[in-house]
């Protein structure tokens, strides 16, 4: 088993917090992990993104080569084509919908639909209104973990451990409305 | 028994916690303020009772850890790599003087700039220093070595540098730790002479700092962490060194390749093992992540052309390493990648909305508009962000603290208006003292301290000057008159204009305190105290 993800967003969008619950489960499950995170200048509302690595036999590099990732998993649409160089031949991008608009050059909204549309394997979620209607929009990126737990190779049922163990000290109203959004972008994906 | 699951940075951090570790010192610094944040969020550490506030800078950073290790206590002193040439002065000496307890030095260098102003490799700084430095490739090494160092600064006598870049200090794996070793008893140095570095004294300790060489050499052909991975071809070998290990395993992988690497993660270089390697291959490449730093010392002046690396462009002399430059290099063939779709456009970090830095810049922009050209001096902060659009507001980002000092010798050369801005954080790690020559030489020039109570760049850590700007300006002998304190709000802009009018007239030293907190740093307290309240 070998899956590179790379998670994709914006400064402050929470691509980590999905990346802690993932590496949680994983590492529950007796696998190896190596992810890659950005801090510093860019976590200032710059396009961030992160590699994440996860084998049950020993992983050397932190970075995935180009054209090997197995998985884009973006919380923005625009993001989601930014690190397409990483992605396999089979690989799958599965991207919220809720464009992050922070530049004054952001793409028409139609021209970047098309563009994703035009992807040969993509899931697009609308993440916020999903999230909203479990309980809070802050959720969508528990949404966007929901949506690609199907391709992660790992227990959705470890991956829901993960998500109460993130949230557990936020009380039981949160880890219920984030188990709620989990099941939704689940569900949702894999009707798609 | 289970993983824990850490980023590079917090495994050195984790090293030093399970070392007996006493005491840890930094200022933050990315891709280095993991490190100390991890001890101080410990619950363990601070069971232990491990020191560990901030700094106000890198030298009292290394200064203080280096008199806990003359007291006898394990220390360690954390920076990014621009940061150890503040501390250069003391991290040099130090080397001079040995320790008594255990002392390392962890810093974090950034190669290809993710935040940094140059990707300066610290190894240099530990050939310079002639002290071990040690290499780690990943996350179970990083905390191995630090929990090792201590023992083996001990043993040496000398400060031991952890070399980490950005990599390695930011990504996360499981590591196992190992038994807590306990805190050292206070004993301080008896032979007090070997830190009274008076010249006679100084020729003695530097001889036997020499003399110690083929010692550390010898320690590291028998470390645990250089070691000969054989492969099948003989004639072409790799030297990875640190991280790029990782890749060179990772490049062999993708193409099937299985050739002997020598992998060098503690320096001095182990003498018997390179002389080896080299007489067994025809042609070795050597990765070095960082600057070609043994590549341009095994090559030598004489260059006999068995080297292969980033001097005669295998692979690019600059920037970070990855497993598609390594792959590559060993095969010449390229990675096709797609063409990046035609609707991605660029999305740069920016300052907050709402945060006060704006409107420090929107209102130096209006003040400064009828003297035409602009030339407001800066430095290293989240304020370095006014130099992008739509602000296009500062001239310069050198070092902490350059703003104030350059503005003041652009002022002794006649420049008007003579203006800088420097973050609250910025001012108290090396901006205070420029202040005081600018005072002592009358220099015209005014001082913009843009103070939202936090290091914010790093993540919101405490300034160490919090509430005590003014005091601090007066007591460095700013006329009273002339250090002014106003809120940057929208709703104040006008009468804040007014003052900035005012003090750039002024032929004198002025400080214009604009104190508001980080949006950030404030929307986390809200939250806090709503929890509590709750």
């Amino acid at each position: 088993m070998k899956k590179d993800i790379i998670l994709a967003g914006v400064g402050g969008q929470g691509i980590l917090s999905i990346a802690a619950i993932i590496d949680w489960a994983a590492l529950k499950s007796q696998l190896q992990i190596k992810q890659a995170e950005v801090h510093g200048m860019s976590q200032r509302g710059g396009a961030v993104q992160s590699h994440l690595r996860i084998s049950d036999s020993e992983i050397f590099s932190d970075l995935i080569p180009q054209g090997r990732a197995d998985i884009i998993l973006s919380v923005e649409p625009m993001e989601s084509l930014r690190y397409l160089s990483w992605l396999s031949d089979e690989g799958w991008v599965i991207s919220a919908s809720d464009p992050f608009k922070n530049v004054p050059d952001y793409p028409d909204e139609e021209l970047l639909f098309h563009a994703l549309e035009a992807l040969p394997r993509k899931k697009i979620i609308d993440a916020v209104s999903i999230a909203r209607d479990c309980g809070n929009a802050k959720s969508s990126n528990i949404v966007m973990l929901g949506a690609a737990s199907g391709f992660l190779g790992i227990d959705p049922e470890m991956l829901k451990d993960g998500i109460r163990s993130f949230f557990g000290r936020k009380g039981e109203e949160v880890v219920g409305v984030n188990l709620k959004a989990f099941e939704a972008g689940r569900t949702l994906a894999e009707r798609k | 028994m289970e993983k824990t699951l850490v980023l590079g940075d917090e495994a050195v951090a984790l090293g030093g916690i399970d070392a007996g570790m006493s005491g840890i010192y930094a200022y933050p610094g990315t891709p280095s303020t993991e490190i100390t944040e991890y001890v101080q969020n410990s619950s363990e550490a601070r069971e232990w009772k491990i020191r560990s506030e901030w700094s106000a800078n890198e030298k009292t950073a290394y200064e203080a850890a280096l008199g806990m290790s003359y007291a006898g206590k394990r220390a360690m002193v954390c920076m990014k790599h621009v940061g150890l040439n503040v501390a250069a002065d003391p991290f040099i000496n130090s080397a001079i003087t040995g320790v008594q307890g255990g002392l390392i030095l962890a810093v974090a260098d950034d190669p290809s700039m993710h935040s940094s102003q140059n990707e300066q490799d610290s190894r240099y700084y530990g050939r310079f220093a002639m002290i071990p430095v040690l290499e780690p490739a990943n996350q179970q090494e990083a905390y191995d070595m630090v929990y090792e160092a201590f023992s083996l600064s001990e043993k040496v006598k000398l400060p031991v540098m952890i070399r980490l870049t950005t990599r390695l200090s930011h990504s996360r794996a499981g590591v196992l730790r190992k038994t807590r070793i306990q805190q050292n008893q206070l004993n301080p140095v008896s032979d007090t002479k070997r830190f009274i570095i008076l010249p006679v004294n100084a020729r003695v300790q530097y001889k036997s700092l020499v003399d110690m060489q083929p010692e550390l050499e010898r320690n590291s052909s028998a470390s645990v962490f250089n070691r000969l991975i054989e492969g099948d071809h003989k004639d072409f070998g790799i030297i990875a060194c640190g991280i790029a290990y990782n890749y060179a395993m990772e490049a062999m992988q993708l193409a099937d390749l299985k050739l002997p690497v020598l992998k060098i993660a503690q320096y001095p270089l182990p003498d018997a093992l390179i002389r080896q390697f080299f007489s067994a291959c025809k042609k070795v490449l050597i990765l070095e992540e960082g600057y070609p730093v043994y590549e341009e010392f095994m090559r030598g002046y004489f260059d006999n052309g068995q080297l292969l690396g980033r001097l005669d462009g295998t692979l690019p002399r600059t920037g970070e390493l990855n497993p598609d430059i390594v792959l590559l290099a060993l095969t010449g063939k390229e990675v096709p990648v797609p063409a990046r779709p035609e609707v991605l456009v660029n999305r740069p970090p920016a300052l907050c909305q709402g945060c006060s830095h704006r409107d420090v810049f929107l209102d130096l922009n209006e003040v400064l508009e009828p003297f035409g050209e602009k030339h407001v001096f800066s430095d290293i902060g989240c304020y370095t962000l006014g130099a992008l659009p739509p602000f296009n507001s500062i001239c310069s980002c050198v070092d902490m603290g350059a703003s104030v000092t350059m503005a003041k010798g652009a002022a002794d050369a006649g420049l008007r208006p003579a203006v800088c801005v420097i973050g609250d954080s910025t001012f108290t790690h090396s901006g205070m003292t420029g202040l005081l020559d600018a005072v002592n030489d009358k220099s015209p020039l005014t001082v913009v301290i843009s103070d939202n109570h936090t290091t914010a760049m790093t993540g919101g850590q405490d300034s160490p000057g919090h509430g005590r700007l003014y005091s601090i300006c007066a007591g460095l002998g700013v006329d009273p008159a002339h250090i002014r304190s106003i809120e940057p709000l929208k709703n104040k802009r006008e009468a804040n204009r007014k003052v900035y009018r005012e003090e750039l007239a002024y032929e004198g030293v002025s400080v214009i305190i604009a104190s508001r907190e980080c949006i950030q740093t404030a929307s986390r307290r809200k939250k806090q105290e709503k929890q509590t309240q709750d």
